[in-house]
């Protein structure tokens, strides 16, 4: 079946003083219709980076210096709109009523002297032909919707009247105030007690239901991705370098760096008094990439002479897609 | 033998405001604490933010000084003291800090940050300190040569090592590690907790690890001590808080982490929390949790539940013997 959306070696670099750090070097991948995607890695691996270059969100000194996004139509035989190719007035138009954005922190992406009302009818208002009034019952469908209290009085709130969670989801109703076909959802829990994410992923899934759209759910929590997860994409230093099935990416993953880190999360119940297995050294720094597989000099698989040599393409195996050498010719 | 114990450890933080700033009342953070921690284990705290978990390792580092009650360490009640007779004590009860990167100084060298305890402490020589240094950067992993660098130069694993050095500089016998990993990438975490572990194979370490991962705690606590808005409700050995808690809070805090498997998706019934934590300074009637548990009836809404005990192990709920609840399936009992 055709993506939703579709990222061809999408290439996000920043250019600063001491040279250029490439964060986002080669992304690859693919959001399904209707379902979720978590993109996971850890800090500095270049997944909010991809996340807001898909709509173009990212300020100097970055700057998207290759790739495609493709946005695929309802319909099947359209053609694709390209993100990176359109104009500025056409993208305001995907932003919101196509593709809306969740970030970690609320505080930071709310409007500190509107009320969350005046922000969602803004939205609202923006996009659709509404009328102020008929905006403003949206906007108060919506916060009941996400599971505001008392949403009548709350619309008219500023966001500091609201606690961490409410104000999460007090910006999903702003996101999906214009059913966009996508939600992509950065970080949306981390700053959150675990029994409010739990809360806040539940939400997130019955909306998902309700409205059918697709959610893109970056995060570092390997336990989130497999929560809520349909597909899952590993991303280190600036690559995917593995994507599949989550049930499959994450109970067998294909690439050292995936299963290395599936071994360090304690699970519970899974107790013992034995040590954590850890990834070995550290992410490199960002202006030295390790040539050939960027992953060669801390992986448990190293094969000398092929890996600091060789950019691994990516192969299919079983059902997933995995950048490294181990998975070769044989398979292809 | 216990090395700490808090009897009724209050920090209560007044709140002030109006004409002339007059006291509007009280935030209690901690509410009558009593907890205790053998010499050479690590007792987990755990809760939502705002349950007073960090005031609490801050009161028993005496960063705080306690409303009321005491804490007891090694026989001597560290609440009343003044600063001048805290300082022997300073030396053997340490903290580590969440972020490594907002606790170091970044125009001090390691060598400074890691020695700055020590010349406090009046303790040695400069060439003693220098070594010191070293031996203590190569106990925590890391190369004695980077004494003369400054913190910018490190990621973040390696400068939670050099908390650590800096911590364990005096050799202390009780470390606070507050959220220690908390702001660590899963890869580096898991390096930083077999550290810890090691430290504490090697001197005995006693260490009061507060963090809101539940995951992390099961696998460095012996004992697990549960907080809600100020006030212990459970507290009992990891293996059986895990297996079997007693308190409705524990319950719904251990079925709210996600799994890392995704073959368990749907399989555990989860504990959907009603609300959010309560306001430190408007707790609740009755058992602060009533509003959120449910399991409540109606005395939950007015009397107090006291923390007592039950086979060994210590709960704060009226209804502890009557609920049946779930905890974590143990690998031995998964299938």
């Amino acid at each position: 079946m055709q993506p939703l959306l579709e990222v061809r070696e999408l290439r996000t670099h920043f250019e600063l003083s001491d040279g250029v750090v490439k964060a986002v070097d080669g992304v690859s991948l693919s959001v399904p219709r209707g379902r979720t995607l978590a993109v996971v890695g850890e800090s500095g691996c270049g997944k909010s980076v991809t996340a807001r270059s898909i709509l173009r969100l990212v300020e100097k000194p970055a700057r998207i210096v290759g790739g495609e996004i493709l946005l695929y139509d309802d319909a099947p035989d359209t053609k694709p709109l390209d993100l990176l190719a359109a104009k500025d007035k056409r993208l305001r138009q995907v932003r919101w009523a196509d593709i809306a954005m969740v970030f970690q922190e609320p505080m930071a992406s709310l409007s500190l002297v509107h009320t969350i009302g005046d922000q969602i009818i803004e939205a609202v208002r923006l996009h659709e032909n509404v009328g102020k009034q008929a905006a403003r019952d949206r906007a108060i469908e919506m916060l009941d919707r996400v599971g505001i209290p008392d949403p009548k009085r709350r619309v008219d709130s500023y966001p500091f009247q609201l606690s961490g969670g409410m104000r999460q989801r007090a910006m999903i109703a702003m996101a999906l105030s214009c059913r966009p076909r996508l939600l992509i959802a950065d970080e949306p829990t981390t700053a959150l007690d675990v029994t409010t994410q739990a809360q806040i992923l539940d939400l997130l899934q019955d909306l998902q239901q309700e409205f059918g759209m697709a959610i893109m759910l970056i995060t570092h929590d390997l336990g989130v991705a497999a929560q809520v997860a349909d597909e899952v994409a590993v991303m280190y230093l600036g690559e995917v370098v593995e994507q599949g099935p989550a049930s499959a990416v994450l109970s067998n993953p294909k690439h050292p760096y995936t299963q290395a880190l599936v071994r360090s999360v304690p699970r519970l119940g899974l107790r013992g008094k034995d040590r954590l297995v850890a990834v070995r050294g550290t992410v490199p720094p960002p202006y030295e990439r390790p040539t050939g597989c960027r992953f060669h000099p801390r992986c448990d698989s190293f094969m000398a002479g092929k890996c600091d040599v060789t950019v691994p393409v990516r192969v299919r195996s079983d059902e997933i897609d995995v950048a490294c050498l181990l998975y070769g010719e044989e398979e292809r | 033998m216990s090395l700490l114990e808090t009897k009724g450890l209050t920090m209560h933080f007044p709140l002030h405001g109006g004409f002339l700033g007059r006291n509007r009342g009280f935030v209690k953070a901690v509410d009558g604490v009593d907890l205790s921690i053998k010499a050479g284990r690590t007792l987990g705290l755990v809760g939502e933010s705002g349950c007073g978990k960090t005031t609490l390792g801050r009161c028993i580092v005496r960063a705080y000084e306690p409303t009321s009650g005491s804490i007891m360490f090694d026989g001597v009640d560290l609440a009343p003291l003044s600063e001048k007779q805290l300082k022997p004590y300073r030396a053997q009860v340490r903290l580590i800090f969440q972020d490594p990167h907002s606790s170091l100084d970044p125009r001090t060298t390691l060598r400074d940050i890691i020695a700055e305890p020590l010349r406090v402490q009046e303790s040695g020589s400069r060439d003693e300190i220098d070594d010191k240094v070293a031996s203590l950067l190569r106990r925590v992993g890391l190369r004695a040569e980077y004494a003369h660098r400054y913190p910018h130069a490190f990621s973040g694993g390696e400068r939670q090592r050099v908390v650590i050095a800096r911590a364990l500089a005096t050799e202390p016998r009780l470390v606070v590690a507050d959220e220690a990993v908390s702001a660590l990438d899963v890869s580096v975490r898991a390096q930083i907790l077999n550290l810890l572990r090691d430290l504490q194979e090697e001197s005995g370490l006693t260490y009061l690890f507060v963090s809101h991962d539940l995951g992390i705690v099961e696998h460095v606590a012996d004992d697990v001590a549960v907080m809600y808005v100020g006030k212990l409700v459970e507290s009992a050995s990891t293996e059986e808080l895990y297996s079997k808690p007693l308190h409705p809070y524990t319950e719904a805090l251990l079925s709210a982490v996600p799994d890392p498997d995704p073959a368990s998706r749907g399989q555990r019934e989860r504990i959907k929390l009603l609300g959010e934590i309560a306001d430190p300074s408007r707790v609740p009637a009755g058992c602060p949790f009533h509003p959120r548990c449910g399991y409540a009836e109606a005395r939950c809404a007015s009397e107090v539940p006291q923390l007592r005990e039950i086979g060994g192990r210590k709960v704060a709920c009226h209804l502890a013997e009557q609920l049946d609840l779930m905890g974590v399936l143990t690998a031995t009992t998964a299938p």
